[in-house]
């Protein structure tokens, strides 16, 4: 096997069913996998066990786990790659997939290029040489496809945000070579404070966009929403009351291994993508429990909780827990069953619990726009207008913009140590980089061009 | 009719800084060679500025002596001002500049020419270049002599049908009114070379004795003089120096520019060629920088034994009357004599993407060149191509290996591939920030990076290879010594971290770790590490460098290993792009024209995408796996 790089991406097509594959191919695939996997089964470390297994366990960021999965493991040079690789068959869903391969990357695989396995494949002697051409014309394919939906993804005010920020880089870095090069004419007294200040700037705005990233993500895939509330809140009829609209798309997304129901709504263009929890309250019914504790699992990583309160009856000990549950939590309030004589009123209510409140019928289909309206406001903010304000989505992207924000605070980092000036274009120069894989441009002469074009320096 | 015919190995056409160079190279290895030049008088001559070195040139110079080039022994000899340039910044954009006695260092460079075996000087214009099936055999003079040679190292220079212009004068010569090459430029291009027309410019030269010193400041040199070559003991350069002088133009200069803008040839496109942006004409600074009041002049001495003085930062094409006016504008130079008016020059040179890496001729064996005539500029960039192609027509007619030095390897690596890999429309200057690995590529380390490469094709005794190898072992043993000798965190060093403004220390640490800290110099340390042994300067500053930026070096040289691996991965000389379907066209188009030796080159070219790369790896793979009957 030859040596190489670890690279990861999804293999699946993105679509929000059926199982998703993560691949990750190259000399650490394993080592890679196996520091976000958490077996069922204790037993050997994955990069011990033996080719052509397979395993079953959590993806796990942390604490938190991501999604149960199963992780394949063949190695080289008998996998499609001829490469250590291992494929992480999860339950699909955008979301998910996305998270699982962001981690990969975090842990040090890198972003595959388009057609990259293919041309792994080949270039390690998986493919037959008669195909090679076939293989050419997938990598050109995939390539010409990847840079165009980028740049469709990056349309609008994000592609301006990020050639700002590009153009602002490339400035001060051809600020400091010139200084460089013509020490004499161009003086740097002064300039790595000045330079401080604006990197600090510079690190806020791809902060800014990588937020923007995940505000992207809701517009794209939706809003990550569960719903929580005592047994017979109503919650199930309120869904179904959602779902039934003439303006809903329902898919239904069995989790196979957990009795939690996933269902997609669309309002006013917003995606809700629903968990319904098994309702909460005390107890010591173990079954019951495990109800409870998968529950607060899926607060964990929710967007928004929808609180369904039943107003025909009294507020308990049961609300009580509910409501310490969702302490930090994005939380709209829906007063149900309006259409009953009232035990818990909206007044008693919002003495109860400080967020939003709705009061809805999912009997009667009342109140449902007064809850859209709130909904609007706290995703959309009112101000995104259509789905031409895309944001930051790409995986890809997003590991480019982290790295150039890292890169940044290193320049931070230099300037605060005392290092000298040209260590600082060293960074800027890697940061530049990382912006331009975003766009598809490379440095070329573009440094060169800056420094004649904006500094007057020479003999 | 009858006429002269010799044979020799090599023909040198020029005298320049290239010429000089590739004729030395190859009469050292051992081959008779013939360096033709219009002027004996002006061998290594100057004709712009008065310096050698500089921001990334002086890398260069450094770089030319590691390989066993003369320059930089030569300027050690003549120079009257140095300075170590950036020495408050990063170590590896140090760079050094001398102030050179213009005649002095013609005269020497001369003496060194005339005592080299098998060297042999020639005052002669050279017309044609003598080529059968594909191979260079000669060249032909204009008196008609023919000398037979086996392989041809043109380095011409600025004089190819050169033409000197200011306001509406404009001379058929060569720089300081020397005969032009006239002929050589129809050889070429029935050779089917392609050729480009590039322009050049120099400020006027004014009798020092007219000029107001009071209404300047003076610029000294260092202290302590740091020489150009690795075999110049320090001692011997430290030598009273010259001064220069710094004088600004200001609002006055400028409108007298702009009123005459009109009566310039630049303007009115009288002159074709492409000039540099990087050394603009003061009617260009004007126009492109109006928002600026005021730019620097520095006066600066053309040698000892003269009054001259080079106006820096002025060079112009504006008519004679003009220029006086404009020059008599700047504080200091009202009543100032001009000796030489400034002029613009252009000139005839090579589309050099024709060249391969080792600056042979693609289409032509045995056809080398270096220097402005691959549209380079400055003294150095010329000197380091001569010396590349004069070492490798050697190794040709030696029948050993040509070198190639990559990008990672010195700045003159740089300097080769951007010429004969990417577009270039002005004349090319070499800049520290075209290095991609400018932490590695510093001019205090040049003799390590290049020195065994100068030994192995024969410049470099081997006396001079073995001190260098006793260097790198010392530097190496003392590396060690302070990564492993601790230091704890008692008093007496916590004291000496305080007294150096450094945090104190939570546990031990090692003398390395300590080191790494900018605050804290290797010479600081002595207080703390009573066991140092006495080492000389180029050992400790190695030292120094290699502990404290070590973080950086490691990631620099991480981004090597993957750099070679592309540049390793060799393109066959006879691959037919327009076979490979899936290549986009444009990339088609630009490989053809290039004709990259290895992916890494391949993959700098604009225009070639890493998809297309990718594509040019699999059609590789593909064909060695064909040849191989796999």
């Amino acid at each position: 096997m030859k040596k190489s790089d670890t690279i990861a991406a999804i293999a699946t097509a993105m679509a929000g069913s059926g199982i998703g594959i993560i691949r990750v191919s190259g000399e650490d695939a394993f080592k890679t996998v196996e520091r976000v996997f958490r077996p069922k089964k204790a037993g050997k470390r994955l990069s011990e066990e033996e080719t052509y297994t397979i395993h079953y366990g959590n993806i796990v960021d942390g604490d938190e786990i991501l999604d149960e999965v199963i992780v394949l493991l063949m190695k080289g040079p008998h996998s499609y790659t001829a490469e250590d690789t291992v494929e992480i068959d999860c339950h699909g869903g955008v979301y998910v997939m996305k998270r699982i391969l962001e981690l990969v990357i975090r842990e040090g695989a890198r972003a595959a290029e388009p057609g990259e396995f293919t041309k792994r494949a080949f270039l390690n002697g998986r493919i037959d040489l008669s195909q090679a051409e076939a293989v050419m014309d997938v990598i050109q394919a995939k390539n010409e496809y990847a840079l165009k939906s980028s740049v469709r993804q990056l349309r609008g005010s994000v592609l301006r945000r990020i050639r700002e920020i590009r153009e602002q880089v490339i400035y001060e870095i051809a600020f400091i070579e010139s200084a460089l090069d013509d020490p004499e004419h161009v003086s740097l007294d002064g300039y790595p404070e000045r330079l401080l200040e604006k990197v600090d700037n510079l690190i806020k705005r791809t902060e800014d966009l990588l937020i923007s990233a995940d505000q992207g993500r809701i517009l794209k895939e939706g809003v990550r929403t569960v719903i929580v509330g005592k047994p017979n809140a109503g919650k199930s009829s309120l869904l179904n009351a959602l779902a039934g609209d003439e303006r809903a798309i329902v898919t239904e997304i069995a989790g196979t291994t957990r009795d939690m129901l996933e269902e997609q709504i669309r309002i006013r263009g917003l995606i809700l993508n629903i968990v319904d929890t098994a309702g909460i309250r005390k107890t010591e019914d173990v079954v019951e429990r495990i109800g409870v504790d998968r529950a607060k699992e899926s607060l964990k990583d929710a967007d928004l909780v929808l609180y369904v309160v039943d107003s025909s009856t009294g507020l308990d000990e049961n609300d009580r827990e509910i409501r310490s549950l969702l302490e930090g939590q994005r939380v709209i309030a829906l007063l149900n069953k309006t259409d009953l004589p009232a035990v818990t009123d909206a007044r008693t209510m919002n003495r109860f619990f400080s967020g939003p409140l709705v009061c809805i019928s999912a009997k009667e289909e009342s109140g449902f726009d007064a809850f859209a309206d709130l909904l609007e406001e706290m995703f959309l903010g009112g101000k995104i207008a259509s789905n031409d304000e895309v944001v930051l989505t790409n995986v890809r992207h997003k590991a480019a913009m982290k790295e150039a924000g890292e890169s940044l605070r290193k320049v931070r980092e230099s300037i605060e140590l005392g290092m000298p000036e040209d260590f600082f274009s060293i960074d800027l120069t890697d940061a530049y980089e990382a912006l331009g894989r975003i766009l598809g441009e490379s440095m070329g002469e573009d440094l060169v061009n800056e420094i004649f074009s904006k500094f007057c320096t020479g003999k | 009719m009858p006429f002269v015919e010799e044979y020799t190995d090599v023909v040198v056409v020029g005298a320049g800084h290239a010429g000089c160079e590739a004729a030395l190279a190859c009469a050292r290895l051992g081959l008779e060679t013939a360096v033709f030049t219009v002027s004996v008088d002006s061998i290594a001559l100057m004709p712009c500025n008065p310096n050698i070195g500089g921001s990334s040139k002086g890398h260069l110079v450094r770089e030319l002596d590691a390989l066993g080039g003369e320059m930089g022994k030569v300027i050690d000899r003549t120079f009257i001002q140095s300075k170590m340039l950036n020495r408050s910044k990063g170590p590896a954009v140090h760079s050094l500049r001398a102030q050179a006695d213009k005649a002095e260092y013609s005269r020497a460079m001369r003496m060194v020419l005339e005592e080299t075996e098998h060297l042999q000087i020639v005052q002669a214009e050279v017309t044609e270049i003598l080529v059968r099936d594909g191979q260079a055999t000669g060249v032909r003079l204009y008196s008609g002599a023919v000398y037979h040679a086996k392989a041809v190292i043109l380095c011409t220079g600025t004089y190819l049908k050169a033409r000197c212009i200011y306001g509406d004068v404009s001379m058929h010569t060569g720089p300081n009114g020397l005969q032009a090459a006239n002929h050589l430029t129809d050889s070429l291009k029935s050779l089917g070379i392609e050729m480009y027309r590039f322009k050049t410019g120099t400020p006027a030269r004014i009798d020092g004795r007219t000029i107001d010193y009071s209404k300047m400041e003076e610029q000294f040199g260092d202290q302590r003089v740091v020489p150009f070559s690795f075999t110049t003991d320090p001692e011997t350069v430290q030598i009273p120096q010259a001064s220069c002088w710094l004088t600004y133009t200001n609002e006055k200069t400028h409108d007298i520019i702009r009123s005459s803008l009109d009566r310039s040839p630049l303007y009115s496109g009288e002159i074709e060629g492409t000039g540099p942006r990087y050394c603009p004409s003061i009617e260009d600074k004007v126009v492109r920088f109006s928002d600026k009041n005021r730019h620097q002049v520095f006066i600066e001495p053309e040698g000892r034994y003269t009054s001259e003085m080079y106006v820096g930062g002025m060079s112009s094409s504006l008519p004679e009357d003009v220029q006086h006016e404009m020059y008599h504008s700047v504080p200091g130079l009202e009543h100032a004599k001009i000796v030489r008016n400034a002029y613009a020059i252009e000139y005839d040179c090579i589309n050099p993407r024709q060249l391969c890496p080792t600056l042979e001729f693609k289409k032509i064996r045995g056809l080398f060149s270096g220097g402005q005539f691959n549209g380079s500029s400055g003294y150095e960039e010329a000197a380091c191509q001569g010396l590349v192609a004069g070492i490798n027509a050697s190794m040709e007619l030696l029948g050993k290996e040509q070198i190639i030095i990559d990008r990672s390897q010195g700045y003159i690596g740089v300097l080769i591939d951007d010429l004969v890999t990417k577009e270039n429309r002005e004349p090319y200057r070499m800049m520290t920030s075209r290095s991609e690995y400018r932490l590695l590529l510093r001019q205090d380390n040049a003799d390590q990076r290049l020195t065994p490469l100068g030994y192995q094709v024969g410049l470099i005794s081997r006396e001079r290879y073995q001190k260098l190898m006793e260097k790198k072992e010392r530097i190496q043993k003392e590396k060690t010594r302070l990564e492993k000798t601790m230091a704890g965190a008692n008093a007496a060093v916590q004291q000496f971290l305080e007294k150096h403004g450094s945090m104190s220390l939570k546990t031990a640490a090692s003398l390395a770790e300590i080191l790494r800290r900018p605050e804290i110099r290797y010479e600081y340390l002595a207080e703390i590490d009573p066991d140092r042994p006495d080492l000389p300067l180029e050992v400790t500053e190695q030292v120094e460098i290699a502990i404290k930026y070590d973080g950086y070096i490691r990631r620099q040289l991480k981004q090597v290993e993957q750099f070679q691996k592309l540049e390793q991965k060799r393109i066959p000389e006879d691959l037919n792009y327009e076979e490979i379907g899936s290549l986009r066209l444009e990339a088609v188009q630009k490989l053809k024209l290039c004709k990259p030796v290895s992916i890494g080159q391949a993959s700098r070219i604009s225009g070639v995408s890493p998809a297309d790369i990718a594509v040019l790896l699999v059609y590789l793979e593909q064909k060695r796996g064909q040849e191989h009957g796999v």
